[in-house]
């Protein structure tokens, strides 16, 4: 079983903390993906994890064995970097051949699994050249390379594909992906793509100032997020959030936002006052004249973007934006007012003062 | 590095100006050689004629010297040293540059501007610590007594530290991943990197020991021990001066310098570190 746990894991550089005691258990074949904003931790922790970071607290277990005084090659992890880090002075062949660097194998052996590797990635032409002779795609290719080579427990990646355009990116997202499927092996994956996140994860690991906020399937974050962060990073385009005011009346609640007034359905706790409303852009959509809905909000429309199969509407509200959508095939017109109406299903409220889902 | 473009051959006033000036600085520095290498193929009676060209081009003054064993060995003792310092120099100065670049540990920072301050001692200033070092140790005298206080350098030291920390961390620590212990990681991934700095650095040690001129002149008194800079000089001094000689002995004393300057300069000139990363 080559599972990772971390228990209360803890992070300090001199006297300030950046990751505040993380739980988690990642089970063997799993794949996990940590997102979150700059700064929040996931490198620090995946770097805990791979042993090139003291751990100041906590304790990290990799396939059932505590391995916070292991040295990184001592852990059977492999780790791919966001700048590649493959070695400029040695050809693709070495390259990959340095992951079985620690492993007492013959020539002939490494050379067969060097060239087993290659031809998963399809590396095979390109055995004997030098990394400043690759394009992007390719030398991130040689960095997996390296690490799969050695068929360790665990893959850790960090940020591996940011350094790529758009479409090697999606390229390799399915490659990764399908390695996975083929390896079978655990991988802990960092990203600031919301994309890269939903195709790829088991699960998602959200964190914010070096704490989980939520651990979960991709659908059931882009159903049930815990708060206004997890809700305004899961799912493109981003969610829209509305301030919104509750009231009890003969103990049944009501919505009042933006001049409409909605009858929430009944719920075991009482609503705070102040509450933020959710909607997906998806679930908003442009109102056909005499059409109505649960929730319908009125605004000039500022921007049109159609993408082929729908069309997103940018419509002036308040002081900002808000963004919904429309059929691709009728869209309105810039500078055209018009109405935009959800049901009630679509909308999700979050407490205005801690941002937590109700 | 491609071709220069037409483009770039515009000639333009700035251009001319900068070129004459290149010019007249190349022609200062090279007169003298050049008058070096003339001088050594002039036969004795022509020698203060100071006429620029030989009017009876001969290698015999090469002949002379070549046989003259005094002259190989001390070619020999310059070469040794040299080589042998330069050899210290850049495994040492990087091992410690690397340290100071890439460790974190207590007094670093101490260790550091203790090394940096020592570039700011001139060598006249060291020179008598040095002798009475040499004299207590026994080492007055003796190839060691030339060489030990070139064995490493701050100058190094301090280059080499500069280079690593331009050596991105990703690269030791997917090394440290892959299973190489901290000094296989210095030798095999961070050195190779550094490619550029250590030629460098090579050409320059190798360089200052093979004219260095002072310290050998005071460590040494046996003359098979000479350099070769304090050797030709010691020719000068003989009660007949023989300039031609001199001067073809310090013609040859420039091939070394020449070769290992053409062996090296390419690696100087290679940026390999950035190969490896995005871009
Ligand atoms: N060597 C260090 N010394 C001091 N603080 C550090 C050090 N490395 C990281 N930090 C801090 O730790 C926090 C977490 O950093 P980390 O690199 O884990 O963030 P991240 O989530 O990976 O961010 P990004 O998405 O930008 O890569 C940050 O606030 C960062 O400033
Ligand atoms: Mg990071």
């Amino acid at each position: 079983m080559a599972g990772i746990e971390l228990q209360g894991l803890v992070k300090r550089y001199g006297k300030t903390q950046v990751v505040h005691g993380i739980d988690l258990t990642i089970e063997d074949g799993e794949f996990v993906v940590f997102v979150g904003p700059s700064g929040c931790g996931k490198s620090t922790t995946l770097r805990m994890i791979a042993g090139l970071e003291e751990i100041d607290g906590g304790t990290i277990t990799i396939a059932d064995r505590p391995v916070n005084r292991l040295e990184p090659k001592e852990r059977n992890i492999a780790m791919v970097f966001q700048n590649y880090a493959i070695y400029p002075h040695m050809s693709v062949a070495e390259n990959i051949g340095f992951g079985l660097y620690t492993a007492k194998l013959d020539k002939a052996e490494k050379r067969r699994r060097i060239e087993e590797t290659a031809r998963i990635l399809g590396l095979e032409p390109l055995l004997e050249r030098k990394p400043s002779a690759l394009s992007g795609g390719q030398r991130q290719r040689v960095a997996i390379g390296r690490a799969m080579v050695r068929d360790p427990a665990a893959f850790l990646f960090d940020e591996p594909l940011s350094n790529l355009d758009a479409q090697l990116r999606a390229q390799m997202r399915l490659e990764i992906k399908r390695l996975h499927q083929r390896l079978g092996r655990t991988i802990v994956f960092v990203t600031h793509d919301q994309v890269e996140a939903m195709t790829l994860a088991d699960r998602i690991v959200v964190m914010r100032d070096g704490r989980i906020l939520q651990v979960g399937a991709p659908m059931e974050l882009y159903e049930k997020p815990a708060d206004v962060f997890t809700a305004r990073f899961i799912g493109s385009p981003t969610m829209n959030i509305l301030p919104a005011k509750t009231s009890t009346a003969d103990g049944k609640a009501k919505l009042e936002l933006a001049g409409n007034t909605i009858a929430l359905p009944p719920r075991p706790t009482a609503l705070p006052a102040e509450v933020l409303v959710g909607v997906r852009p998806q679930e908003l959509r442009v109102l056909a004249p005499g059409e109505t809905a649960d929730l319908v909000l009125t605004g000039k429309v500022a921007v049109v973007e159609p993408l082929g199969s729908e069309t997103f509407v940018h419509v002036e509200h308040g002081d900002g934006l808000i963004l919904a959508s429309a059929p691709a095939k009728a869209p309105p017109f810039v500078g055209h007012d018009v109405r935009l109406g959800a049901g009630i299903d679509a909308l999700r409220l979050f407490d205005a003062a801690t941002e937590r889902a109700l | 590095m491609s071709a220069a473009s037409p483009m770039a051959l515009r000639i333009e006033p700035g251009r001319i100006i900068a070129w004459l000036l290149l010019f007249g600085g190349g022609l200062l520095m090279v007169t003298p050689l050049a008058f070096m290498f003339a001088t050594s193929l002039k036969d004795s009676s022509e020698i203060y004629d100071l006429a620029f060209f030989p009017a009876h081009p001969t290698l015999s003054n090469y002949v002379t010297v070549l046989s003259d064993g005094r002259f190989l060995r001390w070619f020999a003792n310059s070469f040794g040293i040299a080589v042998a310092v330069t050899l210290s120099n850049v495994f040492f100065d990087s091992l410690v540059g690397y340290t100071l670049a890439k460790f974190q540990f207590r007094g670093r920072y101490l260790v550091f501007i203790a090394i940096l301050s020592t570039l700011m001692i001139p060598t006249e200033m060291l020179v008598i610590p040095w002798y009475v070092m040499a004299k207590n140790f026994g080492w007055l005298d003796s190839y060691w007594g030339i060489m030990f206080p070139g064995m490493m350098t701050a100058f190094g030291t301090f280059l080499m530290k500069q280079f690593f920390e331009t050596v991105p961390n990703d690269f030791l620590e997917a090394a440290r991943i892959d299973g190489l212990n901290e000094f296989a990681i210095f030798w095999r991934i961070a050195l190779p990197l550094v490619t550029p700095a250590l030629s460098a650095l090579a050409i320059f040690t190798f360089l200052s020991n093979w004219t260095a001129f002072i310290w050998p002149l005071i460590v040494t008194t046996s003359k098979e021990l000479y350099t070769l800079p304090v050797g030709l000089t010691s020719f000068a001094v003989e009660s007949q001066v023989q300039w031609e000689l001199i001067m073809t002995g310090a013609a040859l004393a420039t091939l070394p310098t020449l070769t290992v300057f053409l062996l090296l300069q390419r690696y100087i000139v290679r940026g390999v570190v950035l190969a490896g990363l995005k871009g």
